[in-house]
Formats: structure tokens, sequence, C-alpha cells
């Protein structure tokens, strides 16, 4: 008998209570609860529990395999993380709202039914937007407005996908779906959204860069990686995904070159690095599943350790683009210690675990043969390099100096970036720890000789590339700008649809309003009341003499007051009418 | 007034790393020879085929995003 509580719970039931305590009691409560909930992970057994009966449908908030455990794992690590590195945040509605969407996570996770999976979906994208209005400015609320007005329309395809699903299906659980119906269809949507698989990516660099400091490491860390949970649970071997997956690998790297913003750069690494999970996926096989699932593990672990860098920087700035930065190393050597770590693991660098897990699906698409997706892989991976594991570490405490002379954070935030880069350097030395715990039985040796020459090579000469390239002055200088992407569609191209709605509806509502409701029926009722003056003033109007006419016609000379009109003439009138009328339902009806 | 590294700051030091970084490229490319490689597919078996492939996909990436920036390019209150 289970008589644990769902880790879910602790972090929503002991979120409500944040706001009550106080000083140094409040940080260790907060520290806390990642721990409960990560000690009651390790006494969960597998199965399926904590199923609650309501209105005839099973509410599962239980479904523990060895899938669902590895991203509880890692949340909760996570967690624990970003929370040390917010200890010192004095804003309750940050903290509150960090651990609602922690536990949501982790009830996406476990959930193993329809309706509980879209209570903390939901509660996942409203907690998160919470955390970016914590920002306090007018561009931080607008970013807020657009990003739930996103996730409102995923969540929205996600259910109109669960109830047809239910409706077909006549279950509520669910496990593997695969492409088929409308219904898959839908809940692939709403999962993509969430995985911001393009076209539906934008809403990540839009928002995730105007998030606060300590909020954009919960965010990176959690909406995207549930979704490739719920992506591996539910559409794996689906072909799609490879090659939705490769264009994901590829395309952010652009724009993570062209970005001024560090933030905004990490985000677009963010979409490549789950693109190389949607490959795994994709592929299906028990290593494609297995790499794409510890490259999840991997990646939230170095982009949160990144993001907790240039939240340092930001926190101590105060700046965060590109051009405003430079040459920090000389007064934050702890923080760009951190953040060389996380850039050797994001670009997969042997030692550090990016290395242990990218691998498994790179081999995974040579062993099924897929030699473009293969070559694209490879490319994406120098790419990587070449703009998080260079760019961001190279301009920001590296280059030119910039004059600032900011001290490295505050204890707390050390530790958290601390214990982010020893973990991902200990997964990287050690990866057995992690392979153990994956969903299928691992046979994959990454240290061999060949793996590490070649995997330096594509690196090294891919570093050799950038140095070149800056100092020949080819490489795409940092300028501050916007760089459209499809996030154009809603925040421009929404408003000239709006333009032209307006005129086009507008247009034709007025045409018919002077038509319509003003000028037939004016004229039908001055035809009736004078006939005669109405067809004599048309006529002259036709030969352009209206002016004359009308002034002539007024008042008492009309026709109609001068009784010249015969009493035959309505009586004739009508009888054309009628003739009319006939001619009509004769020939015609 | 707090410590500050200054590193890089002396260009013997720049220069020592640009050495460094040189050999070991150098030595990258000399390993390559001696190493049996278990190949998916035969261009790995051309020796330095990943250093070339390295270097090859970052000039392309510069080139790609120069171009595409002249189309996505926009003032920073483009939005405002």
């Amino acid at each position: 008998m289970i008589n644990v509580i769902p880790p879910a719970a602790i972090f929503i039931v002991g979120a409500i209570f944040v706001p009550l305590i106080r000083g140094r009691v409040k940080s260790a409560y907060m520290l806390v609860l990642p721990l409960l909930a990560f000690a009651t992970l390790v006494k969960m057994p597998e199965g399926k529990y904590w199923i609650v009966r309501i209105l005839d449908y099973d509410l599962i908030f239980g479904r523990v395999d060895s899938l669902s455990m590895v991203f509880g794992y890692i949340f909760t690590f996570i967690s624990f993380l970003g929370l040390l590195f917010a200890l010192k945040v004095r804003d309750d509605l940050q903290h509150v709202s960090a651990l609602m969407y922690a536990g949501a996570a982790l009830g996406v996770t476990f959930s193993g039914d329809f309706f509980s999976l879209y209570i903390f979906w939901e509660l996942l994208a409203i907690s998160s937007t919470f955390l970016i209005l914590a920002r306090r400015t007018t561009a931080s609320q607008l970013a807020a407005f657009r990003y739930i007005l996103v996730h409102v329309f995923g969540g929205l395809c996600l259910l109109a996908g669960i109830i047809v699903y239910i409706h077909d299906s006549g279950t509520t659980e669910f496990s593997y779906i695969g492409l088929g119906g409308t219904a898959s269809w839908l809940i692939f949507i709403g999962i993509a959204l969430n995985a911001a698989i393009p076209p539906l990516h934008a809403w990540l660099q839009d928002a995730y860069p105007e998030a606060t400091v300590t909020g954009a490491v919960f965010m990176c860390a959690l909406t995207t990686k549930s979704a490739v949970y719920l992506m591996a649970r539910t559409f794996p071997g689906t072909e799609l995904l490879i090659w939705l997956g490769a264009i994901m690998t590829v395309v952010p790297l652009l724009y993570g070159m062209l970005e001024n913003d560090v933030r905004r750069v990490l985000a677009y690494i963010i979409i490549n690095q789950v693109g190389f999970m949607m490959v795994g996926i994709g592929i299906g096989t028990q290593l494609a599943i297995n790499g794409a699932v510890s490259h999840a593990f991997c990646d939230i672990l170095y982009v949160g350790l990144l993001f907790m860098a240039a939240g340092s920087v930001l926190h101590m700035t105060g700046k965060i683009r590109c051009t405003d930065l430079g040459g920090l190393y000389k007064t934050m050597p702890l923080t760009c210690l951190f953040c060389m770590i996380g850039a050797a693991s994001i670009s997969g660098f042997p030692l550090f675990n990016d290395f242990i897990s990218k691998s498994m699906i790179v081999s995974a698409a040579a062993h099924e043969k897929l030699s473009v997706i293969w070559l694209i892989l490879q490319f994406a991976s120098a790419g990587v390099f070449l703009h998080a594991g260079i760019k961001v570490p190279f301009l920001t405490f590296f280059g030119k100096d910039s004059g600032i002379r900011a001290k490295d954070p505050p204890l707390n935030m050390l530790f958290a970036m601390g214990g982010a880069a020893f973990l991902c350097i200990v997964t990287g030395l050690f990866p057995g720890a992690l392979y153990d715990i994956l969903p299928y039985p691992v046979d994959f040796v990454p240290y061999t000789v060949p793996h590490v020459v070649n995997e330096l090579q594509l690196l090294m000469f891919g570093g050799l590339a950038f140095l070149l390239l800056i100092r020949t002055g080819y490489y795409p200088a940092q300028v501050r700008a916007i760089n459209l992407d499809t996030d154009w569609f809603y925040r421009k191209g929404a408003r000239h649809f709006y333009y032209v709605v307006d005129k086009v509806l507008n247009g034709v509502n007025a045409l018919a309003d002077r038509a319509i409701a003003q000028g037939i029926p004016v004229w039908v009722g001055r035809f009736s009341r004078r006939p005669l003056t109405s067809l004599v003033s048309l006529y002259m109007k036709t030969i352009g003499k209206d002016r004359v006419a009308i002034e002539e016609f007024e008042q008492e000379t009309s026709p109609e007051a001068t009784s010249l009109m015969a009493m035959g003439v309505p009586v004739f009138v009508s009888l054309v009418f009628m003739f009319l009328l006939f001619v009509v339902f004769a020939f015609l009806g | 007034m707090k410590r500050e590294l200054k590193l890089f700051d002396k260009p013997e030091n720049v220069k020592r790393l640009l050495g460094f970084f040189s050999a070991f490229l150098i030595v990258l490319l000399i390993v390559d020879f001696f190493v049996h490689k278990h190949a998916d597919f035969p261009w790995e078996d051309a020796p330095g085929f990943f250093a070339a492939y390295g270097f090859g996909s970052c000039v392309v990436l510069v080139f790609i995003a120069k171009a595409w920036r002249i189309f996505i390019k926009r003032d920073e209150d483009y939005y405002d």
C-alpha cells in the first residue's frame, strides 16, 4: 500500500503556504519541498495508483514506469536548483508560481489519464505566465499576454483532441496514440506547441527572455521537456517527427547567430536541443528513445545552468545584450567558469553530459541508415558549438572589454550554478547512473577512441572556423535589432489582418447600410407616394437636368397635386405589376 | 578595489592560448590516421572527414545566417 502523497501535490499544496512564512524558515521550507518530493519519488513503485473516481471517469495521478520516473527525477533536481537560485528573491508571486509550475510538470509526467493530464497541462501554462508577469515591465506584460494566448490555443487543441479521442475509444486512459485520425492530430498539435515545434515555436523565444531572472530557469526546463515526455509517451516512431526535429536543429541556429539578447540566443538553443529529442522520438528504436530521454535529462541541466549564468549577468549588470557586454571574466570569474562548463556541456565535448546523450540519437540515426538526418544532426552539433559554446561565453565574458565591473552574484546563486555544473560533469564522466534509469536497457558505449576523436575534430575545427571568421570580419556583427520569426504572424500579421478585415467587411457594411437601409426604402417610399414625380425626376436626372426638374415638381406643382394624374394611372400601374408577376411565375417558376 | 583578472589583457597569453589550440588541431588530424573506425557510413572513413565537416558546417552556417539577416532584420522598435 502506498501511503505517500503524489510529488505534484507536495509542490502545489506546499506553494500555498509560502506567503505565510518569513525569513530563513521560508528559505529552508522552499528547499525542503523538492527534497520531500525526491524522497517520495525514490519510494514510488512502478504501476498505476492514486486513482480517484469522478463522474464515472478514473483520474490516475500515479502512472509510474521507467519513462515517467526519469522525468520525475530531473524535474525535481532542477526545481531544487532553481529554488536555490531564487532563494534571495523577495517576491512571493515568483516563488508560489515557480512551485506550482514544478508541481504541474510533475503532474503531467505522472498522470495516466487525459483529464488529469489536461488539468496539469493548463496549470503549467498559467503558473509559468506569472513568472513572466513578475518581471513587471511593459515588455514582459505584453510578452506574457501573447504567451498565455498561444498556450490557451495549444491547450484547446489538446482538449478538442482529448474529447474526440474519448468519444472514439471510450476511455480516458492513454499511452501510445500514433498519428491517425482527427483526435490524434489535434493532440499532436497541442503537444507540438509546447515542444516548440516549428511553426508553433515562436512563443518560446518571445517569452523566455522577458521572464524574471530566476523564472527563466524553471521555464527553460519544464514546459518543453514535459512536452518531450508526452511526445515520447504518445507518438514514438512517428516519421514526421524526424523531419520536424531535423528542421528544429538547424533553423534556430541561424537566429541564434544573429540574435543580440543572450537569453534569446539560449531560447533558440532550447528549440535546437529539443529538435534532437524529436528526431530520437521520431526514429523510435530503443536506442533512439533512450537517447531522447537521456538528452532531455542532460539538456535540463546545462540549459538551466546557462540560463542561470545569463540570469546572473542580467542580475548583476542589468544588461543582457551582447552589444552591451564583454570582458566580464575579470570580475565575475566563477560565473564565467560555470557558463563555460554549461557551454562545453551543450556543445557535446567529451567528459561533459551532452556527449553521452546526443550521441545516442546520432548513433540511432546511423543504425537506421538515415544518412541525410545523420548529416543534419552533425551539422547542427557543430553549429551549436559555434553559437552556444563559443558566442555566448565569448561575447559576454571575453571579447571587447565593456568596462562593466560587476561582481559574481550572491552565494546561493553560485551554489545553484555550481550544483548544475557538478551534475553536468558527473553525468558526463559516469553515464552509467543515468543509463540505468532509462526506459530501455542500454547497450551503448560513448567513450570509444573513434567517437572521441571524431567529436573533437568536429568541434575544434568548428572553433577554428569561428576564430577565422570573427578575425576576418565575416562573422555576423552583433547589432541591436529584431529578427522576424513566426510570431510575426500574430504580432504584426494579425494587425494587418485586422486592418484588411476592418476595411473590407466594414466597407461592405457601410455600402449595404447606404443602399438597403437608406437609399432603396427612401426611394420606394417616395415612389409609392408620388409615382409620377419620381419617374419624371428620374428621367430628368438621367438626361442631366435634375436641378431644374426637382424644383419645378416640388410642392403644389407636382403632377399628383395638380390632379393631372388620371384615376386610371394607379390601376394601370397595378395591372402592369400583376402582369409582371404572372410572367415571372409562369415562365421562370 | 576588487581584484581583477587580467589574463587575456596580455598579448603573450592570447598567443600562448592560440598556440595550444593550433597544436591540438594538428594532433587531432594526425591521430585520425591511426584510429580504426567502425563507420556506419562510407564517408566517415575518410581521414579528417569530421574536421572538414565541422569547419565547413560553421562557415556555411555563418554565410546562410548573413543572407537570412537581409530578409528578417528589423528595427528594435518594430513591434512597438
